[in-house]
């Protein structure tokens, strides 16, 4: 039985999707010097997990954030070494996630202070599995949609990527993947409410503040 | 106090050290081979610092960072002391590196430099291996270099804080089948344990149970299947790990 919560270990991954990789554009100069053969992951640590109705205040002196809607797969069991065929069967659900981050064009040097800050992870609870190319994500600021993502765009679909990334490292029960993540993608501001939802999956609220005194 | 974690005889127990053997929580002392080293704490977020010594900056040719760069790790990299480690066929260049591990006691956010020390459980030593065939410049350095599985022993001693009076002061060594290969101090540390403290708290709620990996001095070198690797820092402990081929770490499966 899956929990309810995410409990485990959450990873994501960066350019995942053709918008992004188009978006980023040459990789071919320094500092990148070549688009990336593996999958890039990053981690989400447990104190950037908050759930839906949360108040997210960001770090001292940042004003916007950068909101990617995307989604996660959690494991139901401990997988490594999986083959893209039977990958799925290791899957338990899946959660909405708004991947919070400080604007950072670079991609060069893992962005913990950017990426990793208290609440910087509203997750919805652990909903069942369902196809998720046929997901679209809808990302609302203050009400206004900025931006529709249709998860069919994913370059490594989430089999594949199971595949490649427990190539080298072990993904136990509760441990959540994120599919990908926009590059650059959209951002709220100090006091902006924010609505992530997907048909199916229902929606996850939030809203931003400033720093904590 | 030196306190370690155990498997015998089908549960997980709290040791500590005693002339050479451990000691149960009940008493009974246990011979070095009759158990299994589990790493010293259930580590919860894993902090690891790239380039936060000068020389091992200069020996890759970088400029010494202006803010830390720190990486995370999951637990899956995470092992014990005596464990084994997997060097992958395809690799060209793979090499250790000593580092003291500070363990968290308290939660904290915002943290000042002066009440950083307070925040301290104790010590223990990393060895934070990479593998360099697999750096990419995305999040570098990533994790297909820096958190596959077992790649990162523990141990074998968390050691009490009040026990190390002074952790910037303890010189680091490393052997390879008991030749040594890398020596340095934490007194070379760019960012030393306050300022770590200070900074990651300034974003983060730091929990006890995370560990802070500091960096490593310079003295890489390669490790070959059959290799038995020593990182030890003074005053805290010596932690051994062994580099196993494809065909040893996977000959069961």
């Amino acid at each position: 039985m899956i929990k309810q919560q995410v409990a485990g270990t959450v990873y994501g991954v960066i350019l995942n999707d053709r918008v992004s990789v188009q978006k980023i554009g040459s990789l071919d100069e320094a500092p990148y010097k070549g688009a990336p053969k593996a999958p890039v992951l990053y981690l989400k640590p447990v104190n950037t997990r908050v759930g839906c109705g949360s108040v997210v205040s960001l770090p001292a002196g940042a004003d916007r954030v950068e909101v990617a809607a995307t989604v996660g797969l959690v494991m139901g069991r401990a997988a490594a070494r999986l083959a893209p065929e039977m990958a799925l069967d290791c899957v338990a659900g899946i959660v909405l996630a708004a991947d919070l981050s400080l604007p950072h064009a670079s991609y060069y040097r893992p962005a913990i202070r950017e990426k990793c800050f208290d609440g910087a992870l509203p997750l919805s609870s652990v909903k069942p599995l369902t196809d998720i190319a046929g997901l679209s994500l809808v990302t609302e600021i203050d009400g206004e949609v900025v931006d529709r993502r249709p998860l069919d765009e994913l370059i490594r679909q989430p089999a594949q990527l199971l595949a490649e990334v427990s190539e080298w490292m072990t993904l136990n029960e509760g441990d959540v993947l994120l599919v990908g993540v926009r590059y650059q993608a959209p951002q709220a501001r100090v006091g902006s409410s924010v609505r992530v939802s997907a048909e199916s999956l229902g929606s996850l609220n939030f809203s931003i503040a400033g720093a904590e005194q | 106090m030196k306190r370690g974690r155990i498997a015998y005889n089908g549960a997980v127990h709290q040791v500590t050290e005693a002339d050479g053997k451990v000691r149960l929580a009940d008493g009974r002392l246990l011979n070095e081979g009759d158990f299994q080293w589990l790493p010293p704490v259930e580590v919860g977020t894993v902090f690891a610092l790239g380039l936060n010594y000068a020389d091992h900056a200069r020996e890759l040719a970088f400029k010494a960072p202006e803010v830390p760069l720190v990486f995370l790790k999951g637990p899956n990299t995470i092992t014990g002391h005596k464990a084994q480690t997997r060097r992958p066929a395809d690799a060209t260049y793979m090499h250790y590196e000593c580092e003291l591990a500070v363990v968290i006691g308290k939660t904290g956010k915002n943290v000042s430099k002066a009440e950083a020390m307070d925040m301290v459980a104790g010590y223990t030593v990393a060895n934070d291996y990479a593998i360099r065939d697999y750096l990419e410049n995305y999040y570098r350095p990533n994790l297909r270099v820096k958190n596959r599985d077992a790649c990162t022993p523990l141990g074998p001693w968390l050691v009490d804080a009040a026990d190390v009076p002074n952790p910037m002061a303890l010189k680091l060594t490393t052997r390879i089948n008991g030749k040594t290969t890398q020596e340095g101090t934490t007194a070379d540390m760019i960012f030393d344990i306050p300022t770590l403290i200070e900074y990651l708290s300034s974003f983060m709620t730091l929990n006890p149970g995370d560990v802070i990996l500091t960096g490593t001095p310079e003295g890489l070198a390669d490790v070959k299947p059959g290799d038995t690797i020593e990182t030890e820092v003074e005053k805290v402990c010596c932690l051994v790990n062994t580099i196993v081929d494809d065909a040893t770490y996977f000959a069961n499966a």
